[in-house]
């Protein structure tokens, strides 16, 4: 119960930020505009419309994560409203686990109404493959889950603006960790190898959540896969939840 | 159950801050205990390291060294922070809520049920005085009002032991009455109190006892009834209709004041006193006031740091 009310006063908390209203606004701008788009585009209509309107939601979804993300635990140390609630008997565990499941549940509000508004718009143009995109959003849903979990973790000890480049750094990486491995195996080097290997087993691939190309160009799903997916992303997400709870455990509040 | 509501042995922070990891200690040793329904004040300069005990207490940091215990239970457990309510110096709260949702959220942090919750808040919005604010977002409060929201806060699970830090900082002085009477009301039902704060006059009308700290070490702890009760500095006594020569006469030394047609002496004792005051009305004089001139908590407070500062400067550098 208690991890519920932190959780909803975070929600309640996004949900009257006007930051969140403005991200969502140009979100649903730039998903209307993919029609322009589309139009001055050669053949291949509903595809780059698909994967535009896809594009748009995982950008924004990242921009609401990162920024929403990064202030989460910290600014409740820096404002020091931290003080009355870690003075409360509930662990702190709890209260990282709260915000975290408060964040979740907005994002998941916002790809919602971004999945609706992207849906709305291939309707209007009377383009196909809505439904077949929705396993693309929902692991997007997923690698947003991963985000906010790195945003965290670095806003347990670490200022806004720190956060919020270690976590773009992160997100780099973990785009890029899958093709830094392939490359490496393609070469001879075996340092670099060794180097990849160990990058791609430490760091979250974050492009195992990307399936929007698939979803653009109406490619049949592996349902096994969307499931492997999202046990993966909700691994990490535990994992580095957790690793947050442990860092903010430890913290004085000065 | 527990009679000792706080108890300290050898409690020690040292901050650690900065790249080069410096040092810096926030609390020397710390040894102290408050029995359960006593208030308890915990006077200090800035600095002093009254918050560092407080947030030590309230398990928010950890101790270097040391424990402490609330209630028989350690500082920072489940079962400690279950028992205490908390209103920190210029508290800040989620300014997006309502004094309702404010109070409801807090109130479910203590594991307080949906009729609980409301029946408590119906309690303490009127002994705040802010019924009326009940659906006002805090971002619309004045300072004195989120005070207030602030001590209802640290009610609502009708805590054994509340700590205020600072509670009337800032506040007008119907804001500063209005804590003053709230403790008050605490203390008549026997909830111990733990009080920090700069206004002193308010320390020593409400605290059984009160704890001057200075350089992370407390320097005393003082009973304020011992302070009312000792500590007399003299008497002084004002008359009217006495002229400086006749004053003089009298035999009392030199008027401590003389003006607009008042002579006002200071003698050592009540026995002086009575002299004084015959002598006095004998040459013609009239009694305008008797004052007992005691030891008050601020004198103390003065002199302690005088002493402390003292014995800083003569340390061998």
């Amino acid at each position: 119960m208690k991890i519920w009310a932190i959780a909803l006063n975070t929600f309640r908390e996004a949900v009257r930020d006007k930051i969140l209203y403005t991200l969502l606004f140009f979100a649903l701008l730039m998903i209307g505009a993919s029609v322009l788009v589309a139009e001055l585009a050669v053949g291949e209509y509903d595809k780059i419309l698909r994967d535009l309107g896809l594009s748009a939601i995982n950008l924004f979804g990242m921009l609401i994560a990162v920024f929403v993300g990064i202030g989460l635990v910290y600014k409740e140390i820096e404002r020091k409203t931290i003080y009355t609630i870690a003075s409360k008997p509930i662990p702190r565990w709890q209260f990282v686990s709260g915000k975290y499941i408060g964040l979740a549940g907005t994002l998941a509000l916002e790809v919602l109404i971004m999945a609706i508004g992207f849906a709305l718009m291939l309707a209007f143009t009377g383009a196909s493959g809505a439904m077949e995109s929705m396993p693309a959003i929902w692991l997007t849903w997923i690698e947003l889950l991963v985000v906010i979990a790195v945003a965290i973790v670095f806003s347990c000890f670490s200022t806004p603006a720190l956060s919020a480049l270690f976590t773009l750094g992160f997100i780099l990486i973990g785009r890029l960790t899958a093709p830094l491995k392939e490359f490496a195996d393609a070469g001879n080097s075996e340092v670099l190898k060794d180097f990849a290997a160990v990058v791609y087993k430490i760091l979250p691939d974050l492009q195992t959540f990307n399936l929007r190309a698939e979803a653009a160009y109406g490619r049949a799903y592996d349902w096994e896969y969307v499931g492997y997916a999202t046990g993966y992303g909700l691994l990490w997400a535990g994992v580095l939840l957790a690793l947050a709870a442990v860092i903010f455990q430890f913290r004085d509040f000065k | 159950m527990s009679d000792i509501a706080i108890k300290a042995v050898g409690l020690r922070k040292v901050y650690v801050t900065g790249f080069l990891r410096k040092k810096f200690v926030g609390l020397s040793k710390l040894d102290v205990e408050v029995k359960r329904g006593e208030t308890f004040g915990y006077i200090g300069p800035n600095g002093s390291g009254k918050t560092t005990t407080i947030k030590l207490l309230m398990g928010l940091n950890f101790p270097t060294a040391g424990h402490a215990e609330i209630f028989g239970h350690p500082i920072g457990s489940m079962a400690a922070r279950a028992k205490v309510g908390y209103l920190p110096e210029r508290p800040y709260f989620y300014d997006y809520l309502t004094a309702l949702e404010f109070l409801h959220f807090y109130g479910q942090l203590l594991g307080m049920d949906k009729a609980a919750r409301v029946k408590r808040i119906d309690e303490l919005l009127p002994m705040v005085h802010m019924e009326r604010a009940r659906d006002i977002q805090l971002r619309k409060f004045s300072k004195g009002m989120l005070q207030r929201v602030g001590l209802a806060q640290a009610l609502m699970g009708e805590p054994e032991l509340v700590v205020l830090d600072e509670p009337s900082s800032g506040l007008d002085p119907m804001g500063r009455r209005l804590i003053r009477d709230v403790i008050l009301e605490l203390k008549r039902k026997g909830t111990t109190i733990m009080l920090s704060s700069h206004i002193l006059a308010d320390v020593e009308e409400v605290c059984d006892r009160v704890a001057i700290i200075a350089k992370g070490e407390i320097q005393q702890i003082t009973k304020t009834s011992e302070l009312v009760g000792h500590g007399l500095h003299g008497v002084e006594a004002a008359f009217e209709n006495l002229s400086s020569e006749l004053a003089l006469g009298l035999g009392f030394g030199e008027p401590t004041a003389h003006a607009h047609g008042r002579v006002t002496f200071l003698v050592e004792n009540h026995e002086r006193v009575n002299a004084l005051v015959r002598a006095a009305l004998e040459a013609g004089g009239a009694l305008i006031r008797v004052t007992p001139q005691r030891q008050s908590l601020e004198s103390l407070f003065v002199d302690e740091m005088t002493a402390v500062d003292r014995k800083d400067r003569e340390k061998p550098t």
